[in-house]
């Protein structure tokens, strides 16, 4: 008997008014397994991300995780499958209203109900897993840098121990440098972890480090997918062009006068 | 009918931005009902709503006294009726100008404080990070503003009914030059109960506006710092015409016979 997959699509669909942004995705991940999907701006990326924590409900089709349909609950039953797992923002969304380490220890707090002082402990260690000294966890979110917000997205993704790990962009509008000491910092968390990871990236030196497969989305749908180390041997246009950044080929850009 | 067209859209329009503010006041209360329940969060911004509009609510307060007392005395010495001047101020004040003058201060301090700060967390996706941490966003920011709404209000009304009152004693004792204890027992000779507490009752409604259009208008807000500029806008619009709105309504309600 096949393992049920962490998480599944099948036949997903969203439209936003007449554009439709995702047509019909079918996708699994297993347990453990790091994919990334690829794809142009505006392919629904981020979209598909959003329908599987359920911060937009698609039209038709089914969300699972760990084989439990997650498009049918609300509220409660909602937060239990939420709390599986965690997210880095691409712009970290990192809360302003709080210091560092609150940020970090939200989870634990809110989520989780924990006392203060063990979940500052938890964060401060979570703060120190991904190069950040406790003198950073009283700081505001206001004065970090881009790297450090990163990084304390990161922390705050990964405090609460979560089985998934969803990471949107994780290095876009970093330094070369910057980007791939985070990409070294998602690899790290997530085996040490053991958890499993979806990211969706631009970048592919960061999808070539960091997963195990690639999907590549293109007009709502998956156009390709298979083991990173076949990327370059796919065969299919769509990627060749993605991957090499060419202007010519069978994806076409709108460019506005 | 190409006149009556616009008109029907707009209205429809309107009914769409009803039914969606009604779904939202009713989510709202649901969760502001229901644990968790967020004490720290709701004794800030009782501390936001109220102690910090004190000097703006007890200035607007104190002029309006002083001004209402100069016009009674301007009107009334038309037709010798100067010594109903106390009293007409004291109605005056407990019964309209406290309670509306305080809510249209407030819906502009409070309303797009609230509108600018839910905005920005939208277009940031720290709301979206909310619903990831497991943290419901109706319970963790908009229920505390509702309820903190609720509270203060009347508690920075009874503050406007004094000083406001004071305001016209001033006026009444060292300009028009009346009597002081004779002023003062002019003030008490005719207010009755339900003066103030007619006050206090459009003071909770009024703070319930404030609150729930800054939320309404703050959640919905989208395209970045024009989108939230626009939230603010309409926060404080839609709350200042609400707040006079249903200063007739319940007017009427209490002394329509």
């Amino acid at each position: 008997m096949a393992a049920v997959p962490k998480i599944r699509l099948a036949g997903v669909k969203k439209r936003f008014g007449e554009k439709v942004v995702l047509d019909g995705v079918d996708l699994e991940v297993a347990a453990g397994e790091s994919l990334i999907i690829i794809g142009g701006s505006g392919t629904g990326k981020s979209v598909m991300l959003k329908c599987i924590l359920g911060l937009l409900d698609p039209e038709e089709g089914s969300i699972a995780v760990d084989g439990e349909e997650v498009t049918v609950l609300a509220g409660r039953e909602r937060e239990r499958v939420n709390a599986k797992i965690g997210m880095l923002f691409q712009s970290a969304a990192l809360f302003d209203s709080l210091p560092v380490w609150e940020n970090v220890a939200f989870g634990l707090i809110q989520g989780k109900g924990m006392e203060r002082k063990p979940a500052k402990e938890a964060a401060l260690t979570a703060l120190a897993a991904v190069g950040l000294t406790e003198d950073v966890g009283e700081m505001w979110p206001v004065d970090l840098s881009g790297g450090m917000r990163k990084r304390v997205g990161l922390a705050r993704a990964v405090c609460a121990k979560p089985e998934i790990l969803f990471f949107d962009e994780p290095t876009t509008g970093l330094d070369p440098i910057m980007g791939d000491v985070i990409n070294e910092l998602i690899v790290k968390t997530v085996n040490h972890m053991g958890a499993t990871a979806l990211a969706i990236t631009h970048d592919m030196a960061s999808a070539r480090k960091i997963g195990h497969r690639i999907a590549m989305l293109h007009e709502g749908r998956i156009v390709w997918h298979g083991p990173v180390a076949n990327i370059d041997n796919s065969g299919n246009p769509y990627v060749d062009q993605f991957i090499h950044g060419r202007a010519e080929g069978p994806i076409r850009m709108a460019v506005r006068a | 009918m190409p006149i009556l067209a616009p008109i029907g859209r707009a209205f429809l329009a309107l009914l769409a931005v009803a039914g969606r503010l009604m779904l939202f006041a009713g989510a709202a209360l649901g969760h502001a009902a229901r644990p968790p329940y967020y004490p720290r969060l709701i004794l800030k911004q009782m501390l936001e709503i109220g102690y910090f509009s004190l000097p703006v609510v007890g200035l607007t307060a104190i002029f309006t006294g002083m001004v209402l007392a100069l016009q009674s005395h301007s009107g009334f010495a038309r037709f010798n009726a100067e010594s109903a001047i106390a009293t007409v101020v004291v109605l005056s004040i407990t019964r309209e100008l406290g309670p509306v003058m305080a809510g249209l201060m407030v819906a502009g301090r409070i309303g797009a404080a609230i509108a600018a700060e839910i905005g920005t967390m939208r277009v940031t996706e720290q709301i979206d990070a909310l619903t990831t941490l497991s943290t419901n966003p109706y319970k963790y920011l908009v229920a505390p503003r509702l309820i903190a709404g609720l509270a203060m209000l009347p508690l920075l009304v009874i503050v406007a009914d004094v000083i406001g009152v004071f305001g016209g004693y001033l006026v009444g004792v060292y300009r028009l030059e009346f009597n002081p204890a004779n002023y003062l027992k002019l003030t008490w000779q005719y207010l009755e109960t339900l003066d103030v507490v007619s006050g206090l009752v459009k003071a909770a409604a009024f703070g319930f506006i404030v609150a729930l259009m800054g939320c309404y208008h703050g959640f919905h807000s989208k395209g970045g710092a024009q989108g939230v500029g626009i939230a603010t806008t309409n926060a404080v619009v839609s709350s200042s015409v609400l707040i006079l709105g249903a200063n007739y309504l319940i007017t009427a309600a209490f002394f329509g016979t």
